[in-house]
C-alpha cells in the first residue's frame, strides 16, 4: 500500500503530500483527500498503466476508489485473472 | 470604460503593485519568461495541483486584478487566447504518440481547451456570469475589449474582468522558431536599440477590471479601439488618423504612442516610419522589450498605459520625458501575421 | 431591433448542404457510422459521424489546397452555402465580419507533425502547423470570402459556435457591422477522439440522447452558419428574411471543470436568459433542439434544467445529435440552421434510437419527424466544458 500511495501521490500531482499523510482506510473523495470525478479517471488509467487491470465501468469508481486499502484489494483480487 | 484594478504577470516584475517598472529585469536568448509569484497565496492549493503555467498565471492574474480593485464579483468575464494551454495540449499529444492512443489520462485533455483560463476563473469566483474566450491571434484581447464594451453599452454588465494570456512551451517555441522569427542570442535590453533579423518571445497574463462609471480611483480610461487585418503594405497612417478622427482627436492630440516593435527590422519598418511620419513630434516607445513578441501582447501595453496615465509620467525603464497633461496614449500594436491594433486610453 | 437570418449554410455527417441535411433529418436517417477517413487505434470500437467525403474531396469542393486542414475545408463550404443564400447585394458597400467558432483549429494536420517532430525538433513538415490555431483556420475563409472587416474567433468548447452566433448580433446591434456570417466548425481528430475517450463518455454503438439507459457521445464533425443582417439590410434583401434571433443569453456553471451541476443552473440561467431577453413566455417555444449529447451527466443536467424553466409546459424537444453526433466547436452552428430550418418549414426533427425515456424527466423528447406545425419560436441549447451554457432563441418575422 506505501507503493500505492506514493503513485496515486504523482499521478495526481499531490503536492506536498507524503505518503504517511494518506491512511490507509482514509476517505479518498470528497471528504478525506477530496478528490474528484477527473480524479478517479486518472485512478482508472494508474490501474492500467501500473497493475494492468482496466476499470470498465467507471461507476464502480467510487467502490473501488474508496481508500487506498480498497484499491489494494481490488489490485490484488484482479491480478490473478487476466483482463 | 475605465481601468479600476490590474493584474499582471509577465517577463517583468510586475506582479508587485507597489511600483511600476522601475528595473527592468533581463533575458538572453531567445525567450522571455515571466516572473512568477507564490500562487498558493491566490490560489486553491487543492487546485493548482491540476493547473498548467498558463492557467496558473492566468487565473493568478486575474484573482490579483480582482483584489486590486476590490471587487469580489463581476458581471461578465472575457479572456483572449492565441495559443490557447499549449503545455496540455503537448502533454496530451505526446502521451498519444508514447502510448498509441492508450492509457491516456484525461487531465491533459480537459486543461487544453483554449476557455480553460476563463472557465477556471468562472469556478474560483463561483460566478455563474457571461464567460466568452477570444481565440484569434494578434486580436484575441481587442476582441474581448469589444465584447467588455458592447456589454457596457447593452447595459448588461456593471463590473467586467477582461483579460488576456498566452505562454511559451518547449514544443510551441520550438516550432515557432523554425519560421526563423527568433534572433539567436538577444537580450531584451537591447532587443530595440540593436534593430536586426528576428525578436525575443514572450509571454504572459493580463487582467484588468473595467467598469462603466469613473469612480475617481481608475487608473485610466480605455476610449475606444479598431483592430484592422492587412492584407500587405497598406499605408496605415490614414486609418491611424481616421480612428483618431473618430474620436474627435488628430495625431497631435495624441501625447504618448505605445508601439508594437519587436526588434525585427522588416516587422518594424513600416511602424518606424509612422513613428517619424505623423507622429514625428510625439513620444513614441516600444514595450516589447519589456514583455518580448507574442499575439496578446497588447494587453501588457494596456497595463503600461494604464499606469502612466495614473502616475502621469513615464517609469525610468522609459525615459525622462514630460508628458502632456490630460494625457492620451495611443497604442499601435503589429503582430507577427498582419494583424494592427489600435487602443486609445486616457488619463481620468 | 431585431437581427435577421438572411442565409443559412451547413455540412454534417448527413449531408454535405441544407438541402441534403434537411431530407436526412426528414427520413430519420443518421450519420454515425464505423470509422473510415480518420486513422486511429480505436478505429473498430467507436462509431463516429463524419462528412461523407475525403480530404480531397472536400478539397475540391472548397476550392482549397488538399494540404489545408479538414476545419478550414468545412468551414469554407458551409459559410459558402450561407453567404450564396444570402444572396447579399453587390454594390453596397456593406461592413462585414466574420465570426466563426471551432475547438481545435488545425489539430488534425498538428497530430500528424506531432510524431516525427517530437522525435526531432527539425523534423516534420512545417505547412502541417502553420494553420494550426484557432485564428488561423477563420482567416482562411475569411479572406476567400472577402469577409475581412471584422474577423473573430470563439472558443469555449461546446457552446462556441453559438457564442459565436450572438457576439456576431450583437456587432449589428452595436452597430459595428451591417452584415455577420455566424457559427462554426470542427473536424474529426485522433486529438478530441482520445481526449474524449479518457473521460469516458464515448458510446461505442450509436448514441441514445435522453435515455434511461444512454450510454455516452459519439463525435461528430461539421460546419453550420447563419447570415445575419440588421433590418436596414434585411429590406434591401431580394428575398425578406423570414427568421430573426429573437433571444439569446450565456450563463457558467461554475460547478466542475466538466460535469455540469445536477441541477443544471447553467443551463437553466442561459434558458431563463434568452427567454427574458426575448420578452417570450416558456409556453411561446414551439420546439427545443436539445445540447442532448447522450452523456449520462449532460441529459440529466439539461433535462433537470428544462423541467424546472418550462414547469408542466413542455414543448415538442429533440436532439438532432442523434443523427450529427457531437460536433464540438461546430454544433451550434449546425444546430442553429436546423432550428432555423425548423421554423421555416414548420418541423420537429426526431429523437432517434430513444428506446425508454428518462424516468426522473416528465417529458420525452419526440421520436418521430413531424411537420405542418404552426412554429413561431425555437430555442437551441448549446452547454460546454468549462460550464459555459449558451442558448439561442430564433423566431419568425
Amino acid at each position: 500500500m506505501e507503493d500505492l500511495k506514493k503513485q496515486i501521490i504523482e499521478q495526481l500531482n499531490l503536492q506536498d503530500i507524503k505518503p504517511e499523510d494518506i491512511g490507509n482506510d482514509q476517505p479518498l473523495f470528497v471528504e478525506g483527500l477530496g478528490l474528484d470525478s477527473i480524479d478517479a479517471l486518472e485512478l482508472i488509467v494508474l490501474l492500467q498503466q501500473f497493475y494492468n487491470i482496466k476499470l470498465v465501468n467507471a461507476e464502480d469508481g467510487p467502490k473501488v476508489f474508496h481508500s487506498v486499502r480498497t484499491i489494494a484489494e481490488y489490485i490484488i483480487s484482479h491480478q490473478n485473472k487476466n483482463d | 470604460m475605465y481601468i479600476n484594478g490590474t493584474g499582471i504577470i509577465s517577463p517583468q516584475q510586475s506582479f508587485n503593485h507597489e511600483s511600476f517598472l522601475q528595473n527592468m529585469a533581463e533575458h538572453q536568448g531567445e525567450q522571455m519568461r515571466c516572473i512568477e509569484p507564490d500562487y498558493k497565496e491566490l490560489l486553491d492549493p487543492k487546485l493548482i495541483r491540476r493547473m498548467s503555467r498558463i492557467i496558473k498565471f492566468g487565473t493568478a492574474a486575474a484573482m490579483d486584478c480582482l483584489k486590486d480593485a476590490g471587487w469580489d464579483a463581476v458581471d461578465a468575464i472575457v479572456t483572449g487566447t492565441a495559443y490557447g494551454c499549449l503545455e496540455d495540449t503537448g502533454v496530451f499529444l505526446s502521451r498519444m504518440v508514447e502510448h498509441d492512443e492508450q492509457m491516456l489520462t484525461p487531465t491533459a485533455f480537459i486543461q487544453s481547451t483554449h476557455n480553460t483560463i476563463g472557465a477556471q476563473i468562472g469556478l474560483s469566483l463561483k460566478s455563474h456570469s457571461y464567460n466568452n474566450t477570444f481565440v484569434h491571434r494578434g486580436f484575441s484581447f481587442e476582441h474581448a475589449l469589444v465584447d467588455a464594451q458592447m456589454l457596457f453599452h447593452e447595459n448588461a454588465a456593471k463590473r467586467i474582468l477582461a483579460g488576456a494570456a498566452d505562454e511559451i512551451t518547449t514544443y510551441s517555441h520550438a516550432v515557432l522558431k523554425r519560421f526563423n522569427i527568433y534572433r539567436k542570442d538577444a537580450s531584451n535590453i537591447h532587443l530595440l536599440r540593436n534593430p536586426g533579423k528576428g525578436t525575443m518571445a514572450g509571454e504572459g497574463a493580463s487582467f484588468f477590471a473595467l467598469h462603466s462609471e469613473p469612480n475617481g480611483n481608475d487608473y485610466a480610461k480605455i476610449d475606444g479601439l479598431k483592430t484592422i487585418l492587412a492584407n500587405g503594405n497598406e499605408n496605415m497612417e490614414p486609418v491611424i488618423e481616421g480612428f483618431l478622427a473618430a474620436h474627435s482627436i488628430n495625431v497631435s492630440g495624441v501625447g504618448l504612442v505605445l508601439m508594437g516593435v519587436n526588434g525585427d527590422e522588416p516587422h518594424d519598418a513600416p511602424l518606424q516610419k509612422i513613428a517619424n511620419g505623423i507622429f514625428g513630434t510625439t513620444p513614441v516607445f516600444g514595450f516589447k522589450q519589456f514583455c518580448g513578441e507574442y499575439p496578446t501582447s497588447s494587453a501588457f501595453a494596456l497595463w503600461m498605459a494604464a499606469n502612466i496615465c495614473k502616475e502621469g509620467k513615464l517609469p525610468p525603464t522609459l525615459a525622462e520625458v514630460a508628458l502632456a497633461k490630460p494625457l492620451r496614449v495611443l497604442i499601435y500594436n503589429v503582430d507577427l501575421t498582419g494583424h494592427h491594433s489600435l487602443i486609445l486610453v486616457s488619463s481620468c | 431591433m431585431p437581427v435577421f437570418v438572411a442565409g443559412v449554410g451547413v455540412i454534417s455527417a448527413i449531408g454535405n448542404n441544407v438541402a441534403e441535411n434537411q431530407d436526412s433529418l426528414k427520413k430519420g436517417i443518421h450519420g454515425i457510422a464505423p470509422m473510415a477517413y480518420l486513422q486511429s487505434a480505436h478505429r473498430n470500437r467507436l462509431p463516429v459521424a463524419e462528412v461523407k467525403l475525403s480530404n480531397d474531396e472536400l478539397a475540391q469542393k472548397a476550392g482549397l489546397s488538399n494540404r489545408i486542414s479538414r476545419t478550414a475545408m468545412l468551414s469554407m463550404i458551409a459559410a459558402e452555402e450561407a453567404l450564396a443564400d444570402a444572396r447579399l447585394p453587390l454594390n453596397t458597400a456593406l461592413r462585414k465580419a466574420f465570426i466563426s467558432a471551432n475547438s481545435v483549429g488545425g489539430m488534425d494536420k498538428t497530430e500528424n507533425f506531432f510524431p516525427e517532430f517530437s522525435a526531432n525538433f527539425h523534423a516534420g513538415r512545417l505547412r502541417d502547423v502553420v494553420n494550426h490555431e484557432c485564428g488561423s483556420i477563420t482567416e482562411l475563409v475569411a479572406r476567400k470570402i472577402g469577409f475581412t472587416g471584422f474577423v473573430s474567433t470563439i472558443s469555449t468548447a461546446c457552446s462556441s459556435s453559438a457564442n459565436a452566433i450572438f457576439y456576431g448580433a450583437r456587432l449589428i446591434l452595436n452597430d459595428v457591422a451591417d452584415v455577420v456570417i455566424a457559427g462554426g466548425c470542427d473536424s474529426l481528430t485522433r486529438f478530441t477522439l482520445n481526449g474524449f475517450n479518457t473521460l469516458m463518455i464515448l458510446d461505442e454503438k450509436p448514441c441514445q440522447p435522453f435515455d434511461e439507459n444512454r450510454r455516452g457521445l459519439n463525435l461528430g464533425e461539421g460546419a453550420g452558419y447563419v447570415v445575419l443582417v440588421s433590418g436596414k439590410i434585411a429590406a434591401m434583401l431580394q428575398r425578406k428574411p423570414d427568421v430573426q434571433l429573437s433571444g439569446y443569453a450565456n450563463a457558467n456553471d461554475a460547478y466542475h471543470q466538466t460535469a455540469s451541476s445536477p441541477d443544471g443552473t447553467g443551463s437553466f440561467l442561459a434558458m431563463d436568459g434568452a427567454l427574458k431577453m426575448s420578452g417570450l413566455k416558456t409556453s411561446e417555444i414551439g420546439y427545443i433542439n436539445l445540447h442532448g449529447t447522450g452523456t449520462q451527466n449532460n441529459d440529466i443536467a439539461e433535462g433537470t434544467a428544462i423541467k424546472r424553466l418550462f414547469d408542466g409546459h413542455y414543448p415538442p424537444v429533440s436532439s438532432t445529435k442523434s443523427f450529427t453526433g457531437h460536433t464540438l466547436g461546430a454544433s451550434g452552428g449546425i444546430e442553429a440552421v436546423f432550428s432555423v430550418l425548423a421554423l421555416q418549414k414548420g418541423c420537429v426533427f426526431p429523437n432517434l434510437r430513444l428506446e425508454t425515456p428518462m424516468k426522473d424527466l416528465p417529458f420525452q423528447p419526440v421520436t418521430r419527424f413531424m411537420d405542418n406545425l404552426q412554429l413561431q419560436h425555437v430555442m437551441s441549447n448549446s452547454f460546454g466544458f468549462g460550464g459555459n451554457c449558451s442558448s439561442l432563441i430564433f423566431s419568425k418575422s
